[in-house]
């Protein structure tokens, strides 16, 4: 069957390439219809068993009493789980944590990634290869990122502090307790500000050197230049950057556990970490951690809802 | 020597060049360029330079304060990572060195007057994560590719939502996912199964793989299948020999980027894994050692980790951006 011309010649086979809809009994001569239905099922199926069975079950979950550990089964108690949550100061401390580290840890690595792109996007000795050292952060695992970020910043023997300036140990800041979420932060950014710069190179190595030569007959200032347009014509890939990363930084959880683990005590408990303590440490409070689990979820489903139509609008263009 | 005017440029012009961007300060700007992106590269790699330093530091080495930058290099950390050792005693120990039929390993461990029991718990979680990492790896791309390539070439009804919850299911927090998915596994028997952890990073992989591969082949143009259709090749022998060969690297950047994801993954392997299937991410930060913890076996892992990320950035550089924005950008 592998050679084409013989299969010409058998006249079974030689029908309008396009007729869906056709029955055929033999492997390989399956219609187009069969084919669509045969490769797409198996990725729905396992997403649908996978992802949205799971969701389903949480939701209800969310809704009842119910702990993992115990043999209790859940008990349906209504909307007690949510309104205890969003009256609990302890939860609204984990938000305010989770967005100060998301705010802080954005803006900053768009500052950082948008500067190396400007610095790195015109073509000098080396500049290949330079840029992909740069971007091997991003690559690491974030728990294993965290971990070796710890030993740096140990104030006995780790680097950081004498990288910065601090050369005796006992004046020197104790980032993972004193400045734990700042710590964190800096890795963050450390580790991210690669992916802007990526996104910002493809961006800015798309506009056509013309605009650029006309404002120059113009006398336009580099300055006014970069206002006109650089920024304007990288806005769509740094807005992609900022949705991105948002997103993920609302979801931090690898590079916190591998850092602090939400310590000291709570101060770098972000929502990630609360959930993973409220269902895997203490009490196993399932019912009420399932709907923690839900309020974030819609946080971030409305989010990649503007991440993914505009990632397609971006597609089309 | 020949002017310029009798010779010429000497290679073809291939492209008109600026006057502005050949003078002497244009040129000096390219050296600053030049030499701010080298600075900023070696701030950047200290982490991971650190890092490497600290695995083969010896154990003493590893805590000195202040930190050293030049030392003698060792193997504890990598024999603190993969075998159990004990403390020998004072008769143990006079014993061990008088014993000529030890192995490059054990005379290290002897050093620092230990002796090797046996492999560490590690070495089976660094097996766990190869299997479970390739074998999602696998399945993620084989289903992927199918997928990919029914959603590239048919008019599907309602595609672009089908597309759209394929890559939804892949922003979703892993915590939030993982409580149901831990009650389900505990039901039916996939908790702390390499079967149950293969399944779900194929899931999460899968939204990936399908995105980055239709991708690729809507590249491919569709003519190519039309002729061979139409020379007599059914629909999936035009798939075999049309778009498989085609779409090799494409496959290939999206294997790597898959096996990646599988084996960085950590909050799904820490809490859906206990002791049998648990892959290495998870262990490394708890490898706590005789006198707290073990920096240079910590580092060691670390590196081992790092070693075929480093590989595989500079291997997939041209497809980064298309692997980080899910196939949206091309460069």
């Amino acid at each position: 069957m592998d050679n084409p011309q013989e299969i010409a010649s058998s006249p079974s086979v030689a029908s309008p390439p396009f007729e869906a809809g056709v029955k055929r009994t033999r492997w390989g001569q399956l219609s187009d219809g069969t084919i669509q239905r045969l490769f797409i099922l198996p990725t729905l199926v396992l997403l649908i068993v996978w992802n949205i069975f799971p969701l389903f079950y949480s939701l209800y979950l969310s809704f009842t009493r119910y702990s993992h550990s115990g043999k209790l089964a859940p008990v349906w108690i209504g909307t007690a789980n949510y309104s205890s949550l969003l009256n609990d100061p302890k939860l609204w401390k984990s938000f305010a944590i989770t967005g100060r580290y998301a705010l802080f840890s954005v803006l900053l690595q768009i500052l950082i990634g948008f500067g190396l792109a400007l610095l790195l996007r015109a073509k000098f000795k080396a500049s290949g290869l330079i840029t992909t050292l740069i971007l091997i952060p991003m690559m690491l695992s974030p728990v294993v990122v965290g971990l070796f970020w710890k030993l740096i910043y140990n104030p006995l023997y780790g680097i950081f502090n004498y990288l910065i300036g601090f050369w005796n140990p006992s004046t020197a800041p104790i980032w993972l307790k004193d400045y734990a979420l700042w710590s964190i932060v800096i890795v963050d950014v450390w580790m991210w500000s690669p992916f802007v710069m990526l996104l910002c190179l493809s961006g800015l190595k798309a506009i056509p050197d013309y605009l650029y030569e006309a404002a120059a007959i113009d006398r336009a200032s580099s300055w006014r230049q970069f206002w006109r347009i650089t920024l304007p014509q990288v806005a769509p890939l740094l807005l992609i950057a900022v949705l991105f990363r948002t997103i993920e930084a609302i979801k931090a959880f690898d590079l916190v556990m591998g850092l602090t683990g939400g310590g000291p005590g709570n101060a770098t408990e972000t929502v990630s970490v609360a959930l993973y303590r409220m269902v895997f440490q203490g009490q196993a409070r399932t019912g009420p951690a399932s709907a923690l689990a839900y309020i974030v979820l819609i946080i971030i489903i409305a989010m990649s809802n503007i991440y993914v139509r505009y990632l397609n609008k971006m597609k089309e263009a | 020597m020949a002017s310029f005017a009798e010779t010429g440029p000497g290679s073809p012009v291939v492209e008109s060049i600026r006057v502005d961007q050949v003078t002497p300060r244009a040129k000096t700007g390219l050296w600053a360029r030049l030499i701010g992106a080298v600075v900023i590269a070696a701030i950047m790699l200290i982490p991971v330079a650190w890092m490497t330093m600290t695995a083969i530091k010896s154990r003493p080495d590893a805590v000195a304060s202040p930190p050293k930058v030049f030392f003698v290099p060792s193997l504890d950390g990598f024999i603190g990572l993969f075998a159990d050792r004990s403390q020998l005693g004072p008769a143990e120990l006079a014993e061990y060195q008088q014993r000529t039929d030890l192995s490059l390993w054990e005379e290290q461990a002897l050093v620092r007057g230990m002796k090797i029991l046996g492999p560490s718990q590690f070495v089976g979680r660094l097996r766990n994560s190869l299997i479970i990492s390739s074998a999602s790896t696998v399945l993620a791309v084989t289903m992927g590719l199918l997928a990919a390539y029914a959603f590239s070439r048919y008019e599907i009804p309602g595609k672009g939502d089908l597309l759209f919850f394929i890559l939804s299911t892949r922003m979703l927090p892993a915590v939030v996912v993982t409580i149901p998915i831990f009650l389900m596994y505990r039901a039916v028997g996939l908790y702390d199964t390499h079967i149950g952890m293969i399944l779900l990073y194929t899931a999460f992989n899968l939204s990936f793989s399908v995105w980055l591969l239709k991708g690729f082949i809507d590249e491919i143009p569709k003519e190519y299948e039309e002729a061979a259709l139409v020379d007599g090749y059914s629909r999936l022998q035009a798939f075999r020999k049309i778009v498989l060969p085609q779409a090799v690297t494409g496959i290939a950047a999206t294997a790597v980027f898959c096996l990646i994801f599988a084996w960085n993954e950590y909050a799904f392997a820490l809490m859906l894994t206990g002791d049998k299937a648990r892959t290495a991410p998870p262990s490394i930060p708890s490898m706590l050692g005789v006198g707290g913890i073990e920096w240079g076996s910590i580092a060691a892992g670390s590196l081992l980790f790092l070693i075929p990320v480093v590989i595989v950035t500079f291997a997939l550089r041209r497809y980064l951006l298309r692997g980080v924005t899910f196939g949206a950008i091309r460069q």
